[in-house]
């Protein structure tokens, strides 16, 4: 019998003499190998957290006993202040409403656009299988450019509001959903779309009545998922940018003392928005994938 | 299969499942076109066409392609300045100009190409554009005055105090205090070398040369180290920071990454069900990083940049801290969906506690932990660009403080250029280790 696991070479396999031995021998290099990782695993962490506590503006040790500082002094003041909290949080729903609104348009529109990508980029369903490397290229540059870049030119360019941010994330959306659909879509029975093609079906009734009903949970997960990741990266992109309940909170943040009563009701809607949300597409999401009704 | 089964009831359901079905299908795009209206009312579209500025636009896709070089004359001083993006950085030292100006005395010619001539003299200054005819423009009584063949065209703006031109090969102003052209080239200028290195305007042949054979221009080192240094020290540029900042990004979002995953492994034990049967503590760990999760990384780098100030370390501290929720989480999850008898195996044998999870468990979810790790390494990779902007370190802080200056869209170009390589980068190095140690050992 051939021993495979060894190859062709006599010399390399082992000595089945004394297998005592060589099994000793494989799990002594095996342990030095994974101590030598292990080594420069390390080596690689302390270094880094060296060099970058070196490059912080405040050192790690010193910052330590004020992580707590800022949460407190701030929570002292709106704790102080919580008579006030019901009305502010009334005040900032719009805002809240907006930076939903922001990620749920760019969901949908992004969800749009990567559903025509990704059949676009499936082997075995694609309209024009020569184009396929086009559009996966495609998805991957949508896929790497960061929102904030997109977002911030296009402040530039379209003044500010809420439409850049949209775009910024609708575009990014498209690239990620667009892989994970075409992902989804390669796994597809084609028999549907031989039926459909049988009968004379064209390109676009193949993938409507053929392709989208086998894949539709599936991608409605996705979609799902992905609006969780959106409606944190627009109120990020409010911070940074324009528009919605991530703006209001800058603004609160640079007033400083005095309105950290504003500071935490933000915070606080922020957090029952993303908590909610989160609940709320995991229960579909489980749903979807097991197939149950909704 | 009789016909029995095809009784009207039946027919009936499927009758109605199919309306169903169609109503669905009419009604779910209608509802989404219904939203969308609705959103773009909301979002002021309509107000967006006023407020769009196009010249903008204009501006900062001419940047991303081409330079401009600034000629400029100071009217009282009668100085002139030549300058690249009209940067003290990128002005032309005494004695050394583009061959397209010339300088004799008082008088300077432009030579904007296609037969644009522009020319500066005590008199005041000529703009020559071909096909049209002469624009003269004089100082009287302090104001500039226009001299030009009537009708006077609409690519001309004549105000009070300030005339200026704008042509396809370059644009003119003259305001009381100076006059000034602007040329377009392609190309982003000085790229290699500013205008007072050496090298400057040398071709890659003569930078060959030089770094071969040519003797050294600096005693003291070699012509390539000198190249080298020139290049990385560029001061319109400035390459050995932006280098610096690529790399603190990464390492923002490898430190983050790994930290998350080292404190969350042990604490997805604590909250997988069949290792903690102690109930409250698991409940506790999973509302831990619940909490983790909904608090958002927005909130804890706003937090965290309060206590350590801005810099590469509290961004891969606001990271480390987000991740271990999902990590926490999706650790739990893996470790539920082991297969026990592994475990038991190995306890047969007289393992202890530990030994039994680092020889029972960690192999089970060695693919699971390794695959999230490196995905998430190559999202943080991109979550850092922004935490960068936050906390004020790396790419992030370059990029922002490049566009809100609204001026240096060639840098703003350059910029993102690099974070799309680093992050596809990142995203195809992930993509190898995770088929290198899941498929490969």
């Amino acid at each position: 019998m051939v021993d495979i696991a060894f190859g062709p070479e006599r010399g390399k396999r082992p000595d089945t003499a004394n297998i005592q031995d060589s099994y000793l021998d494989m799990v002594r290099r095996k342990r030095m190998y994974g101590g030598i990782l292990l080594v420069i695993f390390i080596a690689l962490m302390s270094s880094g957290w060296i060099l970058a506590d070196d490059r912080n503006a405040g050192g790690f040790w010193n910052g330590l006993h004020q992580v707590f500082d800022f949460p407190s002094e701030v929570l002292s003041e709106a704790w102080e202040k919580r008579a006030s909290l019901p009305a502010i949080f009334i005040e900032h729903i719009p805002a809240l409403i907006e930076t939903l609104n922001i990620a749920a348009v760019a969901t949908l529109l992004g969800a749009l656009a990567a559903m025509s990508l990704s059949l676009l980029a499936t082997r075995g369903l694609a309209r024009w299988p020569r184009l396929i490397p086009l559009f996966r290229r495609t998805m991957d540059g949508l896929r790497a450019i960061p929102e904030i870049v997109i977002a911030l030119v296009l402040i530039y360019i379209l003044g500010g509001g809420p439409v850049p941010a949209v775009i910024a994330i609708a575009l990014h959306t498209g690239g990620a959903l667009g892989k994970l659909f075409s992902e989804v879509a390669e796994n597809a029975d084609l028999k549907p779309v031989e039926g459909l093609a049988s009968v004379g079906a064209n390109w676009s009734q193949r993938m409507w009545l053929g392709v989208i009903p086998q894949v539709a949970p599936n991608w409605l997960s996705y979609a799902l998922l992905r609006f969780e990741i959106n409606v944190r990266a627009s109120a990020i992109l409010g911070f940074v940018g324009e528009g919605g309940i991530g703006h209001d909170l800058k603004l609160a943040m640079q007033w400083g003392q005095g309105r950290y009563d504003q500071v935490v009701a933000i915070f606080l809607l922020l957090f029952f928005a993303i908590v909610v949300i989160d609940r709320i597409s995991d229960h579909y999401r489980n749903k979807l994938v097991k197939g149950a009704a909704l | 299969m009789t016909m029995t089964a095809l009784s009207p009831s039946l027919a009936e359901t499927v009758v109605r499942g199919f309306d169903r079905k169609r109503r669905f299908a009419i009604g779910v795009p209608l509802a989404i076109l219904a939203y969308l209206l609705y959103a773009a009312v909301s979002f002021d579209l309509a107000g967006l066409v006023g407020r769009a500025r196009l010249d903008n636009a204009a501006i900062l896709l001419g940047d991303f392609w081409s330079h401009k070089t600034h000629v400029s004359r100071d009217n009282r001083s009668g100085k002139v300045v030549v300058a690249i993006e009209g940067e003290s950085k990128g002005t032309y030292p005494d004695g050394m100009l583009p061959d397209w100006v010339t300088m004799a005395g008082a008088v300077t010619t432009i030579d904007l190409g296609t037969g644009h001539v522009v020319t500066y003299d005590d008199a005041g200054a000529r703009f020559v554009v071909p096909g049209y005819g002469t624009i003269d423009i004089r100082p009287e009584g302090g104001k500039p005055v226009l001299t030009a063949p009537e009708p006077i065209p609409g690519w001309i703006s004549v105000a009070e105090n300030k005339v200026s031109v704008t042509t396809a090969a370059g644009r003119f102003s003259y305001t009381r205090s100076k006059v000034e052209t602007f040329r377009y080239q392609p190309g982003w200028e000085l790229w290699f070398f500013t205008l007072d290195s050496p090298f400057y305007g040398k071709s890659v042949g003569e930078l060959a040369a030089l770094a071969t054979m040519g003797d050294r221009i600096d005693p003291d080192r070699s012509n390539l180290g000198y190249m080298a240094s020139e290049f990385w020290t560029n001061k319109m540029w400035r390459h050995g920071d932006v280098a610096w900042a690529i790399f603190e990004t990464i390492l923002m979002a490898f430190l983050g990454t790994t930290a998350a995953a080292l404190v969350a492994l042990p604490l997805g034990f604590l909250a997988a069900r069949n290792f903690m049967p102690l109930g409250p503590l698991r409940f506790a760990a999973r509302r831990l990083f619940d909490f983790i999760r909904g608090v958002d990384g927005l909130i804890w780098t706003i937090i965290l940049s309060r206590a350590f100030g801005p810099g590469p370390m509290t961004g891969a501290i606001a990271i480390a801290i987000t991740d271990t929720g999902s990590f926490g989480k999706m650790f739990s999850e893996a470790l539920e969906n082991i297969d026990s008898k592994q475990v038991e195996g190995v306890g047969s044998t007289g393992a202890n506690a530990l030994q039994k999870a680092r020889f029972g468990v960690i192999p089970q979810i060695t693919p699971v932990l390794v695959s999230q790790v490196l995905y998430y390494l190559e999202s943080n990779t991109r979550s850092a660009t922004v935490i960068g902007a936050i906390v004020g370190g790396g790419i992030g802080l370059l990029l922002t403080q490049a566009i809100i200056t609204q001026k240096d869209w060639e840098e703003v170009a350059y910029y993102m250029v690099l974070i799309v390589l680093m992050v596809m980068l990142m995203d195809s190095l992930s993509g190898w280790l995770r088929r290198k140690l899941i498929k490969g050992s």
